[in-house]
């Protein structure tokens, strides 16, 4: 038996206490279907919960067991889903209206790993309409609640995922990143997130926003569940003619080795536009790092102040023709019009939300005759200038340190303005622009106890390198990452 | 003389012969069940992803060879964006900005004039599903989505066509080059070979281009002809009452006889055409492109020519057998067995022979379809049969019975020859006992004969070819009757 309560335990530990037989993974699974009953409807993280699924799942993972089968890596692990990622047989909504009645007929690449590795999925989790978004208030289903401080944003787009993970109503969960989705949430959740380099993860069957930015990735209690679900879901599928080649690493071995000799670049500028409770996390953070090993070098990515145009420039181009699909007449949302163009205007109309329909017409303007080569062209051409910032900077160090967001999080609400929202994500959105891996963990609370959150970012391809340091920085910190359970039925 | 030209230009829309659409694993074949070659993928479910099927890519490039155009090594799809039921993401991808291949020619003659024709660019794009209208009775329109995914290659001519005579010509020779590379298989009326035509008029000997309209609905060569014409006139009455050309979309209507308005330049769509991020540039090694271009199979012109040199073909012969590449090969083989049979025939008798007699006795038996031909017989059964006349063991006439035997029951020549002995009869004293025979029982085709009806000498010749089932060799019949008839005088 386990001497911790069920939803203590993380990936790692639960997948050995099922492959050990310690625990079924039915009891774990009723254990956290109990839990999301308690308290899901104070966060409203999940949006659907496959309550039969997962239960039938759990027990064929004991049956498996039961005949000797060798377990997978998330045998009996209980998982939950961003709602952009497909599921066969269960709703996938993107948040959205448009989508509320949507059942994919196909389990995305990452669903059929996360199954053929034994994991046990929950359900599907509320988000920002089509992952744009920061605060998850753009969901047509409600906000999710901060489980910190309810009435708090969890941060967007996965606000859900990482609000799962933190409250323990799922042992971790996957998100998507196209600007900070994975990031920003998990840092203002206190997780840990991973935007794997773009290419290592199959985008098949993920919901596209933005096609040249959109990558599947973990969130998780601590930096090893990260690890082990990144090994799970990247690896190349055919079916995505944007994935890598390139092999898995084992991440995992990463966790508790030597930092020695790694040189840790720092931007001095951005550190300094922080609150000062980030700041002094992020700083203390570095002198741990200094601590175990590494040197810090100071860097620059010149272009990087663009970050946030190009990114409204290129995401919402993109974003114009990938919802396209969303016409009223094959699936989803319709509302009948007079004619076929009234058809689609009402249904587009009714199906997407404010912020959705304010990116659709920003990018169908920077696509426009007359304006493509002063937008998006344009967009395009600075985009390859911070490639190469980037490029430039790891020349000197081997990785960057730096804030997942200028503060933590902020209360529901409260941020009104969109583009005083599309600046929470100045220092998540350089990495998406460069498709480099990032790391999202949480390196401290504010007084008021907030979680606040700190990114890595290495060259292409050099996740390992990123849970390496975050697993040491990780023991270094000691920084609770559970969140106080919120009070029966509580509602924010 | 009329003091207008006109300036013609042509789009083709030409699928490409992979078994799979351009994105995804779905059949491409023609009159399935509606919807049953659909997958998440070409329905655009949420979520799907595109892949570039590269038998398509190869066979576009092959095509783009075969005309001449430069292959790029590198190449970007892009998205076309617009509403319509037909197209299910929203968007048509398709290329843009650089597209596979640019700068080709193609070369015409009509009426003795040759001119090359500059081919502007060959890309490739996926086909749009099709809209149903009042399907099932109703006034509800459907969608059928077969269609929609299969890969198509757009060829865009320059602006250099003057008649509509010179559209036909560049059509069909377009229409064997893509035929003879296997890229295309020719088909107007499954749609799988489609042309649009852009047509303006400028006066004689200006060099600015007038203001055009784009025909579209011309899906056979006739069409093409008759809407080409009929624009022509159309604008020049326009223009020489004082009126203006308006930019427009027309529509074909045989029924009328007239191009109709469709839609004018001002409902025209901005695309917003930019680089589909789903899909990587397509890569084609410059070695690759070499490998594909030696590969290239002998093309039709060249064909003809040499046909026309070597073969002793006339150039009327030549163009009917090169016009499907399985006929082509029919005449090649038989040819070339014909010539290494006994008796060794000269290429230039052999394929005159081979040709005139697979004109008349074998073309009507072949089933074109697409590129695919049923052709129920044999090339080297053929050029045994045409040695055998050629030996004089048989003659022509008995060699037409036996070639329909041949297609009939798929037997080998000789086995239909000797268990029908149909064998010709040489022996001269077989064929004179028939001849007396005749000449005896029709005395007064004698008489009339021999008082100068030389005329009547085909008739007994009929008569002794009658009396031996058709098998005496002739010449021999000829010359004996010659003999008897004047002998006995």
């Amino acid at each position: 038996m386990v001497d911790r309560e069920l939803h203590a335990l993380c990936v790692t530990e639960l997948a050995s206490a099922v492959a050990g037989g310690e625990v079924s993974a039915v009891e774990v699974t009723r254990a956290y279907l109990e839990r999301i009953e308690r308290f899901n409807p104070a966060l409203n993280a999940y949006l659907h919960v496959d309550a039969q699924g997962a239960l039938a799942a759990a027990a064929a993972v004991d049956r498996a067991r039961a005949q000797g089968d060798a377990p997978g890596p998330l045998a009996g692990v209980p998982l939950a889903l961003k709602d952009n990622l497909c599921t066969r047989g269960l709703p996938t909504t993107c948040g959205s209206r448009i989508l509320q009645n949507y059942v994919p007929p196909y389990d995305a690449d990452v669903v059929e790993r996360l199954r053929a590795a034994g994991a046990v999925l929950l359900g599907k989790l509320n988000m920002d309409e089509f992952a744009m978004g920061s605060s998850n208030e753009n969901s047509a289903f409600g906000p999710v609640h901060n489980p910190w401080d309810l009435s708090r944003a969890p941060g967007g787009s996965s606000g859900g995922a990482a609000a799962v993970t933190a409250a323990r109503l799922s042992v971790a969960a996957l998100g998507s990143d196209t600007g900070g989705s994975v990031r920003q949430p998990a840092g203002f959740c206190g997780v840990t997130a991973i935007k794997p380099t773009y290419g290592r993860v199959s985008r098949y069957g993920l919901v596209a926003f933005a096609s040249s930015l959109d990558q599947v990735g973990p969130i998780a209690r601590n930096v090893r569940d990260a690890a082990r679900l990144l090994a799970v879901i990247a690896g190349h599928d055919p079916r995505d003619a944007t994935s890598a080649q390139s092999p898995v690493e084992a991440y995992e071995d990463e966790c508790s080795r030597e930092l020695s000799g790694l040189r840790v670049g720092v931007l001095v500028d951005a550190i300094a536009g922080c609150e000062p409770s980030t700041r002094q996390a992020i700083e203390s953070a570095l002198s741990r790092l200094q601590a175990l090993g590494c040197e810090p070098v100071t860097v620059s990515l010149p272009h990087a102040e663009h970050a946030i145009a190009v990114y409204y420039i290129v995401a919402t181009a993109e974003a114009s023709s990938n919802l396209a699909r969303f016409d009223g007449m094959r699936y989803g949302l319709r509302v009948r019009g007079e004619d076929l163009r009234d058809t689609y205007r009402k249904s587009r109309s009714a199906g997407f939300g404010r912020e959705v329909k304010r990116r659709i017409m920003l990018g169908t303007y920077a696509l426009s005759a007359g304006y493509y080569d002063a937008f998006y062209l344009k967009a395009q051409r600075v985009r390859t200038l911070i490639v190469r910032d980037f490029e430039r900077a790891f020349e000197r160090c081997d990785l960057l340190l730096m804030p997942t967001s200028p503060g933590p999080a902020f209360k529901l609400g409260e941020v009104k303005d969109p583009l005083s929202m599309y600046k929470q994500d100045i220092f998540t959105l350089p990495a998406s622009l460069a498709g480099v891996p990032a790391l999202s963990m949480p390196c401290g609370l504010t007084d008021g106890r907030l979680p606040i959150g700190l990114q890595l970012v290495g060259p292409h391809f050099t996740e390992a390198r990123l849970v390496r340091v975050a697993s040491a920085l990780e023991q270094a910190l000691g920084v609770a990452t559970s969140a106080p359970d919120p009070g029966p039925g509580a509602r924010a | 003389m009329s003091a207008f030209e006109a300036v013609i230009g042509l789009e083709v829309h030409a699928q490409l012969l992979s078994a799979s659409k351009l994105f995804c694993g779905c059949s491409t074949r023609f009159g399935a069940e509606p919807n049953t070659h659909v997958c998440p993928v070409c329905l655009a479910l949420p979520g799907s992803l595109p892949v570039p099927n590269r038998v398509a890519v190869e066979l576009a490039t092959r095509a783009a060879l075969a005309l001449g155009c430069q292959v790029h090594a590198r190449s970007i799809f892009a998205r076309k964006n617009y509403f319509y039921p037909d197209l299910p993401k929203g968007y048509q991808i398709s290329q843009y900005e650089q597209p596979l291949s640019e700068h080709g020619r193609l070369e015409i003659d009509v009426d003795g004039a040759p001119r090359t024709v500059g081919i502007r660019r060959l890309h490739m794009e996926e086909d749009a599903a099709k809209n149903l209208h009042g399907a099932a009775g109703g006034t509800r329109t459907l969608v059928d989505f077969n269609r929609g995914g299969v890969p198509l290659m757009e060829i865009v001519s320059e602006p250099d066509l003057r008649r509509s005579a010179e559209a036909e010509e560049y059509l069909k020779r377009l229409r064997e080059i893509v035929m003879a590379v296997g890229a295309n298989d020719g088909n107007l009326e499954e749609g799988s070979f489609r042309c649009d035509a852009n047509v303006s008029i400028r006066p004689v000997g200006s060099s600015v281009l007038g203001t055009r309209t784009e025909l579209k609905n011309i899906n056979s060569f006739r069409f093409v002809r008759k809407a080409i014409d009929y624009e022509i006139a159309r604008q020049q009455a326009v223009v020489s009452a004082g009126g203006t050309i308006v930019q427009e979309t027309r529509t074909w209507s045989e029924v009328q006889g007239k191009t109709l308005p469709m839609r004018s330049k001002e409902d025209a769509m901005d695309y917003r055409y930019f680089p589909d991020p789903d899909l990587p540039p397509i890569e084609i090694d410059p070695a690759e492109i070499e490998a594909l271009r030696r590969a290239l199979p002998e093309l039709p012109v060249a064909k003809r020519a040499r046909w026309q040199g070597e073969l002793g073909l006339t150039a009327a012969d030549a163009s009917v057998l090169s016009a499907h590449p399985a006929v082509a090969e029919l005449l090649e083989r038989t040819v070339a067995a014909l010539t290494a049979l006994p008796g060794k025939l000269e290429p230039a008798k052999a394929g005159k022979r081979a040709a005139n007699f697979i004109q008349a006795e074998v073309l009507r038996h072949v089933r074109l379809e697409g590129l695919s031909a049923s052709i129920p017989i044999s090339a080297a059964g053929l050029g045994e049969l045409l040695s055998l006349i050629e030996n004089g063991e048989i003659s022509g006439k008995i060699a037409k019975e036996v070639v329909a035997d041949m297609i009939a029951t798929g037997r080998e020549p000789r086995e239909i020859i000797g268990q029908r002995g149909l064998s010709q009869v040489s022996d001269a004293s077989l064929i004179e006992q028939a001849a007396r025979a005749v000449i005896r029982d029709n005395p007064g085709n004698v008489t009339a004969y021999r008082s100068g009806k030389q005329a009547l000498l085909g008739w007994f010749v009929g008569q002794v070819m009658k009396a031996t089932s058709g098998r005496a060799n002739p010449q021999l019949v000829n010359e004996l009757l010659r003999k008897l008839l004047s002998e006995e005088a």
